[in-house]
């Protein structure tokens, strides 16, 4: 194995470093310089520096070739290169969302948790041994943990947190054992490692136990039925720009961690879930997990009367279609699956940012308070319509090519699987459930009868652009799938799987 | 006039309209009825420029344009018309002013109105020229949006029920048919209808599906048959077919009658064009299997309706059972082309018969329905939202240039000799009668049926006493009777001289009856 020294290593983080020197620098900045100011001021400070650097580490991602060395701890490969990029863009786009924001005086601080926390995701996406891995998702997480509860104010914000950090500790526990079992088992922590040790005896009863255990933990980080149960209370808890967050950079970097390891980690050991000869493994693990996302997350997503928890509930359902890609595990299912999680945090992220206009001026985030809104807000009602016919996945937005991509990708991957077969039509059959939620928002904004008194909702230009922006590249990814496609596919190929 | 995407240009037209009238949403009424009327006259003109520049003779498809667009998926952006896409697209055209002239009664959120009106043709379009499965999909789809909201804000009081299960069952129908078409993506790597079509009748389609999906339980006639049914549910319900119509009825009364027009005039014809495109082409092997219940299903359609709409009080009512059965005469005869796929020259004179008979009625359907709706919707305004078959009487001392032209625009719904709905008809019984006996004998039924109540409607409307309460009602204004003038007579036109719309189809229709033959 290929022992990388320090320099090496310290070179190839490159992008991280950037990001975490950003973090310090906007906290220096925002305590020396900006004690003075308006929190307005310091936040488009901060925003204005942290923004910056996540510019300069995509700059840095795309400047140079990748090393493509597969048997390091870190990796370095044009779909992790990818994958990075776009994990700083959905950054850039929270930081931006967040100007303006009120909940909290410790603006620096803020700034400084959503860097650490992106750094942390790159450093997730690269990783390839277990030791990695869990470092940096506990980097993650922390910074999730707090961002959670950084509205002092509302008790509510708290007890998210204190829920979220309790769940996630346990998780956390459950994904150690499991490595350590899987240590145990392989005598490596690196994936290829482990991937060998499994490829000599698949069936081994610890590895089945590991592989229990690793399903719990990450699929706590993608908030997939039944380990959801944190996520309507963070999402509904947590400050708007948190939640954004949450919902949207971290679902990417856990996805893309969780297929690594399932796929390159437990290769051999898929087992089938094929009806007529089952046999054990991981595959029929999450088509159990899925299933159970998406009956969970469209059915309790119908009874929602808060905006953020329908989200939450819409979240867990999204987890249940997405993880198709997982058991289907070809090239194309990965390029579909990234197609899918990009472009489902992009029309969440957007929702959020209407979210956190609509909650200044109706104090809550219930969905019936969102009555009469196209008349308060035309452009926000418009965007929130795209977004969340994006996410029902109404043509030609691109949640629908997002679907339609990820369940050809599953049909072709075993044909004439019956049980494939099944689950896609599980799939399309609830989606059509999410639209019955999705519209039910809808018709609140368009069709509800607004009262006399409701004036004009006042939003911010600034935060009206960035949500625009987001609506045109919802909108814009789904006319032209080619755009992201081309190079998911292009990366995928180059980097094997 | 290669070269030049005409075809793209003119589905730009609507969208681009309807960012102009939302765009000056806020400037008067009028103004904002003009900009999109204009609009649609501009498409409306610009695919008169098509069918000037169309060549009847030539084979294959027109105005074509192709580019690559979705490389994972192997789609291209591939559009082009034959002569039954060029003449949906002209009827759109026709039908979406008449639609806007009759929608004078909108008074509420007119600009958004407007601009859901051009979306609804821009969808049209696209539809009708598409030849990729997927955006062609698409566009059938988002035809649904514009619909619904029509439909539920503008609609009558029972407007949120009618909108929901128009989309539900659409919704269910589309489904299937996305299913299907995955399977068959799956199979041979094609999104392209002509792609997909070439396969099916050298007879490499279904073999093909079979082998590369092979569902174990399934035998190979019966995979076919399952993915026969999902496209076919799509296009049963749009059209619709009996018992896939429970939508209709509720959803044409609720919507503002300038909907309606869209809605039976032009989208209806878009389930008949997916079976003349996509089920005749692609399936024919398997309609041929199951022919027999298909053809109860178009002889139930045809009867059933007209004695429904025989039993209806409700004039918007009456005529949206009678829209059922006049597209059931070309469910029929598709049908009937469907069964034999000999050479014989006897009977390929029938199905071209037959065929042609199909493109004139879904043209004059479309002509017909919409000017019906379009006096409905004239009366209403002066009646005060009154329609009832029994309310009325006696209106033709009253307004009898109103019921000269109504008649006329009835007795074509009925098919009378000498106006356009009559050779369409008669070319449906003549080619279907040899090729399918019992099921066209039962058809016509219908036809007597359908006399029968639009008598029914003349008499008791424009006959009888007058009650005292419509003693005032105003005659037709001359802005009205202007307008009505071309339509009634393309109606006598093309009764008169049917060689107009027939000269451009008759080498389409000769194509797909011969592609039949190499099964």
């Amino acid at each position: 194995m290929d022992v990388m020294g320090y320099g090496q290593l310290l070179e190839r983080a490159w992008p991280e470093i950037i990001v975490v020197l950003t973090a310090f620098v906007v906290v220096a900045c925002d305590l020396v310089a900006f004690r003075r100011a308006t929190a307005g001021a310091r936040f488009g400070a901060a925003v204005a520096i942290g923004a910056a650097g996540c510019v300069g580490a995509v700059w840095k991602l795309m400047a140079s070739a990748p090393v493509m060395n597969q048997t390091s701890m870190m990796v370095d490969t044009p779909l992790t290169r990818l994958v990075q990029a776009g994990l700083l863009v959905l950054t850039i786009v929270v930081l931006l969302l967040s100007v303006g924001a009120q909940f909290t005086e410790h603006v620096g601080e803020f700034v400084l948790l959503v860097l650490l926390g992106t750094a942390g995701m790159l450093f997730l996406v690269a990783a390839q041994d277990l030791l990695a891995i869990f470092i940096s998702l506990e980097l993650l997480s922390l910074s999730l943990y707090i961002l959670t509860g950084f509205d002092k104010a509302s008790p509510r914000s708290a007890e998210a947190s204190l829920k979220y950090f309790l769940f996630g500790g346990m998780s956390a526990a459950f994904l150690l054992f499991g490595f350590s079992l899987l240590y145990g088992f392989s005598h490596s922590t690196t994936l290829s490692g482990i991937a060998m040790a499994v490829h000599e005896q698949p069936h081994n009863p610890i590895l089945m136990v590991a592989m229990v255990m690793a399903v719990v933990g990450f699929g706590f980080k993608i908030a997939a039925a039944p380990f959801h149960f944190w996520a309507p209370d963070v999402y509904q808890g947590a400050p708007v720009q948190s939640a954004a967050f949450i919902a949207s950079g971290s679902k990417v970097a856990s996805f893309f961690i969780f297929f690594q390891v399932m796929v390159l980690g437990f290769a051999g050991a898929e087992g089938s879930a094929s009806l007529t000869r089952m046999t054990s493994g991981w595959v029929p693990i999450l088509v159990l997990v899925s299933c159970a996302s998406m009956l969970l997350g469209n059915l309790a997503a119908i009874a929602q009367m808060s905006l953020r928890r329908l989200m939450a509930y819409s979240a867990v359902a999204h987890a249940g279609y997405m993880l198709l890609g997982y058991v289907a595990h070809t090239e194309r299912s990965l390029a579909a699956l990234l197609y899918y999680v990009v472009t489902y945090s992009l029309a969440t992220l957007g929702v959020f940012g209407v979210l956190a206009v609509t909650e200044k001026a109706n104090g809550d985030d219930s969905i019936s308070g969102l009555s009469g809104l196209s008349r308060r807000a035309p452009f926000l009602s418009f965007c929130l319509a795209i977004f969340l016919l994006s996410l029902a996945g109404i043509p030609p937005l691109s949640g629908f090519f997002a679907k339609f991509l990820l369940f050809t990708s599953v049909l072709a991957a075993a044909p004439g699987s019956m049980l494939l077969l099944w689950l896609v039509v599980l799939a399309i059959g609830m989606s059509a459930v999410s639209l019955f939620y999705y519209l039910r928002v809808l018709k609140r904004v368009y069709v509800a009868d607004v009262e006399a008194q409701a004036a004009p909702l006042r939003a911010p230009v600034f935060g009206q652009v960035v949500i625009g922006f987001l609506a045109a590249s919802v909108a814009l990814l789904g006319c032209a799938p080619d755009l992201l496609l081309n190079a998911l596919v292009g990366v995928v190929r180059a980097s094997g799987l | 006039m290669s070269g030049f995407p005409w075809i793209s240009v003119l589905t730009l037209v609507p969208i681009a309209g309807a960012i102009v009238v939302l765009a000056v949403g806020a400037a008067s009424h009028t103004v904002v009825r003009r900009t999109a009327l204009g609009f649609s006259l501009i498409a409306l003109a610009l695919t008169l420029l098509l069918w000037y520049g169309f060549h009847p003779e030539a084979n294959g498809y027109q105005y074509q344009e192709m580019h690559p667009w979705i490389s994972m998926l192997n789609a291209n952006y591939h559009v082009g018309i034959d002569g039954l896409g060029l003449l949906m697209l002209l009827l759109s055209a026709i039908v979406t002013p008449i639609g806007m002239l009759a929608s004078r009664q909108v008074e509420r959120q007119v600009s958004l109105y407007f601009a859901l009106m051009l979306l609804l043709q821009a969808c049209l379009f696209g539809t009708f020229t598409a030849l990729s499965f997927i955006h062609w999909f698409i566009f059938w789809e988002m035809g649904l949006i514009p619909a619904f909201f029509l439909v539920r804000l503008w609609g009558g009081p029972k407007s949120a029920k009618a909108a929901m299960q128009f989309l539900v069952y659409t919704m269910v129908g589309s489904i299937t048919m996305l299913m299907s078409f995955l399977a068959i993506f799956l199979a041979t790597r094609s999104f392209d209808f002509v792609d997909i079509g070439r396969m099916a009748q050298s007879g490499r389609l279904m073999p093909e599906i079979v082998a590369r999906l092979g569902w174990h339980l399934l035998t190979p006639e019966h995979t076919a048959m399952v993915i026969f049914a999902g496209v076919f549910l799509g296009f049963a319900v749009k059209v619709p077919v009996i018992p896939f119509h429970t939508w209709l009825p509720l959803t044409y009364t609720e919507a503002p009658t300038g909907t309606t027009i869209l809605l039976t005039g032009a989208m209806s014809k878009m389930g008949l064009y997916g079976f003349l495109r996509i089920l005749l082409p692609c399936f024919g092997v398997q309609m041929q299997h199951v022919l027999t219940p298909l053809l109860w299903l178009a002889v139930a359609t045809i009867v059933l309706s007209a004695y429904t709409a025989w039993a209806q009080t409700d004039l918007k009512r009456m005529f949206a059972y009678s829209s059922i059965n006049h597209l059931g005469y070309c469910i029929l005869a598709i049908f009937a082309v469907a069964k034999f796929t000999g050479t014989d020259a006897g009977l390929m004179s029938q199905k071209f018969a037959a065929m042609d008979g199909v493109f004139l009625q879904m043209f004059n359907h479309g002509l017909t329905a919409a000017t019906l709706f379009w006096f409905i919707a004239m009366l209403e305004k002066r009646s005060g939202g009154v329609r009832g078959l029994n309310d009325f009487g006696g209106l033709r001392r009253v307004m009898p240039v109103f019921t000269g032209l109504m008649g006329i625009a009835l007795f074509s719904s009925l098919g009378l000799p000498g106006l356009n709905g009559f050779i369409g008809e008669f070319l449906i019984f003549k080619g279907s009668f040899p090729l399918v006996t019992w099921a066209t004998a039962l058809s016509v039924l219908g036809l007597l049926i359908t006399a029968i109540f639009i008598l029914g409607i003349l008499q008791r409307v424009f006959y009888g006493a007058l009650p005292e309460v419509w003693a005032q009602l105003p005659d037709l204004t001359v802005g009205e009777r202007l307008s009505l003038v071309p339509v009634i007579g393309l109606m006598f036109v093309l009764g008169l001289y049917p060689q107009l719309v027939l000269g451009v189809v008759n080498h389409t229709a000769m194509q797909m009856a011969l592609t039949l033959r190499n099964f």
